[in-house]
């Protein structure tokens, strides 16, 4: 018996306007109007992939971190070619040093196949599966107006979960409608009719027809139909193909966010888990040079789940949205554009792994320090406590701080110092129980900044090292619902 | 409790660049410049010297690593230099080590040498640095503005005051310190400015404008100090001796702690009390004739008169904005233009505020005199709001 036990998802807060990037690319490329319609999400300059499965892990599975076994992390976008992401992601989630971590990447349904793997494993193993993407696509193609960045996070063990698998087949050919080698930018794909008439019909038509031949189940059984493909159409006819009724396909939320790359399945997934009945038939289907097919019945326990589960989700994150219709923002935290960044930016990031790796709880999972005796809460932790009136010494234990409220205390708008994406807000910010922090803020409305504002603390990139490469991540504080 | 510095230690002479972007000038030339002046002032030959402090802020674009390019410059007899960083109090840090080595006996005469150049760096405001590794994993990536701007939205919101009236009280701190600056020849901005230009200013960091902010600079400035005995022996007859000297530095208490509300400068809070107890001031109000402070940003300035105990708290912004710290109020501050109209070379500003003290107390600051000073302050500070050095000095007429 294997299931999802529970799921959790992120999407980035800008939602760039697909009219906007037409409108700037339309002296070029004037056949995309077409698909000018809606918004894509994009990832701040401050997050990827990596940062985005952490938030979604966090949404999934809430302070409770304990019985994780393994950390599967698919992507088409890892960060980091070496240094496993994975591990990163485990590091910011603070779990145990006894997991098992694996990147799984490759294709677009590395997604899938994650959960598939996972799934298989779940009679000895809990699992949390992330997946995430920001793809990169060149300005002025169809990919850049049709992908989104986002995440999805699926924590899958024994027993019924709040869905158990029924049944999944994969069909695994080497179809290259695009690919991207090793250490290249962008895709290299094949026309368009191509993939859809031999690709996603055929394929994904096979992986279905399997799934349910081995569920036992006709297509009119499946109560939702979940697509992770972009492109109009496509899970229509393949509901039509396997006789599953057209008001069974999901939204594949290509209006409002875009297509998540290898995390849009999942995404999708958790999404519909958000509004689904007992006993519901979920079907998924994920593609990238064959397609994976999963069966899932919805179990009682997706009422209990969704109350106890303080998660933001799909349509919280979706809710959150803020419209850009800034393009060449876009262009620029997607590296695309090199503005003339300023004499400050050329302030040198070089990592120091050394230090890193020491100060690892307090810089990737930010670990403070509680004094077993004064039960004074401080970041980070130290030899001495801060206490004024009793430095002891040795005596302060971790005290994890990524999940507490904070409240401002002081702060800024910066128009000097160098960012991305200026000005750059900081300041103090006193955690809800103690402890204290100057930090960098995030996400930022203006209107929502000032002393005693609620935030909640995010893993963001806090700094990307031009000469080698090194991503540098930090925490920052973004505010928080209740500061409006 | 020790028995302190108060008159242990006497000026013998002072120096000081025209502060200023120095496009002419290398910082071994700035040290030239203003120990020329400090020696002819003092009276005496640079073999008399018998030990000397170095103070630089930063360290990569000016003279370097150790006393040496000072011990060069000034070719100096194979004496001691010491070089001495403590963030923007470093001036009062050199001139610190000077006063304590002749206070031991251990130094006849002794030389503080401050100096900075900040105009190699190819644009504007104070270089990026790193802080130490730690910091750069876990830091705030922020600029000095930034980082004092903080204490502005704290004041506000600490005291209620609404975001004009602390705009048009910030602006009136440094329309006073513009009118001063103009009467100072050596001063690095002397141009006067009406409250509007500064309130329509460029935003640099909220609320901070740009005439918030104090200019960034080239210069430098010595001090030479020997005990009162020796300077009268050299025929020296009015006598500015050193009254208090005291520095204060953060534990970490405000950047860690839960108790400080980012509203004030604690370390100055606890500087000022034992400076003023070092120099038996009781009612500081009324017994500091004059005060050079670290204005490195208006609100610095704002806060810091009720830090030192000037101002009763909360009430700092009505006090500027009544002119109690113009020229012509009861505790005129920033008289020489201070940081924001002097300039603030880092190494340098410390005993710059000291010279201005200096040349008042003995009645020589020609355009910018006050009548009959008795005690001159200074409060020198490094860092930032949640993390700083706070020095507060204080000079005055021999007997005083």
């Amino acid at each position: 018996m294997a299931g999802i036990l529970s799921f959790g998802a992120y999407v980035p807060r800008m939602r760039l306007q697909r009219s906007a990037i037409y409108e700037a690319n339309r002296w070029f490329a004037p056949g995309l109007k077409g698909l000018a319609r809606g918004a894509r999400a994009i990832a701040n300059w401050d997050e990827d992939s990596v940062t985005m499965a952490v938030e979604a892990a966090r949404d999934c599975l809430g302070e409770d971190r304990g019985g994780i076994d393994a950390v599967l992390f698919a992507s088409t976008s890892f960060p980091f070619a070496e240094r496993q992401n994975a591990g990163i992601v485990k590091e910011a989630l603070n779990l145990s040093d006894a997991v098992l971590t694996a990147d799984i990447g490759g294709s677009l349904k590395a997604g899938t196949g994650a959960l598939l793997q996972a799934l298989r494993g779940a009679g000895t193993q809990s699992t949390l599966v992330v997946s995430a993407d920001a793809r990169r696509a060149r300005p002025a193609s169809e990919d850049e107006l049709l992908n989104g960045d986002a995440a999805a996070a699926l924590l899958v063990g024994a027993g019924d979960g709040v869905a158990r698998l029924v049944a999944s087949h994969s069909v695994s050919i080497d179809f290259v409608d695009h690919f991207r080698a090793e250490g290249d930018e962008f895709d290299y794909g094949w026309e368009t009719r191509w993939v859809r008439d031999e690709g996603f019909a055929k394929l994904g038509g096979a992986a279905i027809a399997g799934a349910l031949e081995a569920a036992g189940l006709a297509g009119a059984g499946v109560t939702r139909l979940i697509v992770g493909i972009p492109g109009k159409g496509v899970a229509a006819g393949l509901a039509k193909q396997a006789g599953i009724a057209a008001s069974a396909v999901v939204d594949d939320l290509s209006g409002t966010l875009g297509s998540a790359g290898c995390a849009h399945p999942l995404l999708l997934l958790a999404h519909s888990l958000e509004t689904a009945a007992p006993g519901d038939i979920l079907l998924v289907v994920g593609y990238g040079h064959g397609a994976d097919a999963l069966v899932f019945e919805v179990t009682e326990d997706i009422v209990g789940a969704r109350r106890s589960i303080a998660s933001i989700g799909v349509s919280g994150w979706l809710a959150r949205g803020v419209e850009e219709t800034n393009y060449l923002k876009h262009l620029a935290f997607a590296g695309h554009l090199k503005l003339e960044l300023g004499k400050r930016a050329d302030f040198e990031q070089k990592p120091v792994l050394t230090a890193l790796y020491r100060n690892r709880k307090a810089v990737m999972a930010l670990i403070g320090g509680r004094c077993t005796v004064t039960g004074t809460v401080q970041f980070p932790k130290s030899a001495i406590g801060v206490n004024p009136n009793q430095p002891l010494i040795g005596t302060q234990e971790d005290y994890p701080l990524a999940d507490r409220a904070a409240s401002v205390v002081t702060f800024t708008s910066d128009s000097l110092t160098y960012t991305p994406d200026p000005p750059n807000y900081y300041g103090l910010i006193d955690f809800a129980g103690g402890g204290r922090m100057f930090a960098e803020f995030t996400d930022v409305d203006p209107d929502r900044l000032f002393v005693g504002a609620p935030m909640r603390m995010m893993f963001r990139v806090k700094a990307r090292d031009e000469r080698s490469g090194f991503i540098k991540y930090f925490w920052k504080a973004v505010p928080a619902a209740g500061s409006d | 409790m020790p028995s302190g510095i108060k008159d242990k230690v006497a000026i013998l002479g002072m120096g000081c660049t025209r502060f200023g972007e120095r496009w002419d000038a290398d910082a071994d030339a700035l040290v030239v410049e203003a120990f020329a002046e400090a020696i002819a002032d003092a009276g005496i030959e640079t073999s008399q010297i018998d030990a000397a402090w170095l103070s630089v802020g930063f360290d990569a674009m000016n003279i370097g690593p150790s006393g040496i390019p000072a011990s060069m410059a000034l070719r100096l007899p194979n004496i001691s230099v010491t070089k001495v960083e403590n963030y923007c109090a470093s001036g009062t840090e050199a001139f610190r080590g000077a006063v304590y080595a002749v206070a031991s006996g251990a130094a006849d005469i002794a030389m503080a040498v401050g100096v900075e150049k900040l105009k190699d760096t190819g644009y504007g405001g104070l270089p990026v640095r790193s802080r130490g590794t730690m910091f750069d994993m876990i830091g705030v990536v922020g600029s000095a503005p930034g980082n004092f701007a903080q204490l502005a939205s704290a004041y506000q919101a600490r005291h209620g005051i609404s975001y004009e009236d602390l705009k048009r009280a910030m602006g009136h701190v440094s329309v006073k310190s513009h009118a001063n600056g103009a009467k100072n020849p050596k001063a690095h901005l002397r141009k006067p400015v009406d409250i509007d230009t500064v309130l329509n200013a460029p935003m640099i960091a909220e609320p901070l404008g740009l005439y918030d902010c104090c200019g960034v600079s080239d210069g430098s400035a010595v001090a030479i100090v020997t005990t009162p005995e020796i300077a009268r022996a050299l025929g020296k007859k009015d006598l500015v001796t050193v009254k208090a000297l005291q520095l204060s530095v953060s534990n970490g208490w405000e950047l860690q702690g839960s108790g400080w509300d980012g509203s004030h400068m604690h370390t100055t809070r606890i500087a000022a009390a034992k400076a003023y107890k070092e120099a038996g001031i009781t009612d500081p109000g009324a017994q500091v004739s004059l005060m050079e402070v670290h204005d490195c940003f208006s609100i610095t300035e704002l806060v810091t008169m009720e830090d030192l105990h000037i101002s009763r708290e909360g009430e700092g912004w009505r006090d500027v904005l009544a002119g109690r710290f113009d020229a012509d109020g009861a505790n005129p501050c920033q008289i020489d233009g201070g940081l924001k109209c002097f300039g603030h070379p880092i190494g340098a500003s410390g005993i710059r505020m000291i010279y201005e003290n200096y040349l008042q107390l003995l009645g020589r600051a020609g355009e910018r005199q006050r009548e009959a000073p008795v005690f001159g302050l200074t409060h020198n500070l490094g860092g930032m709001p949640n993390q700083n050095v706070a020095a507060v000095s204080i000079v005055g007429l021999e007997g005083a």
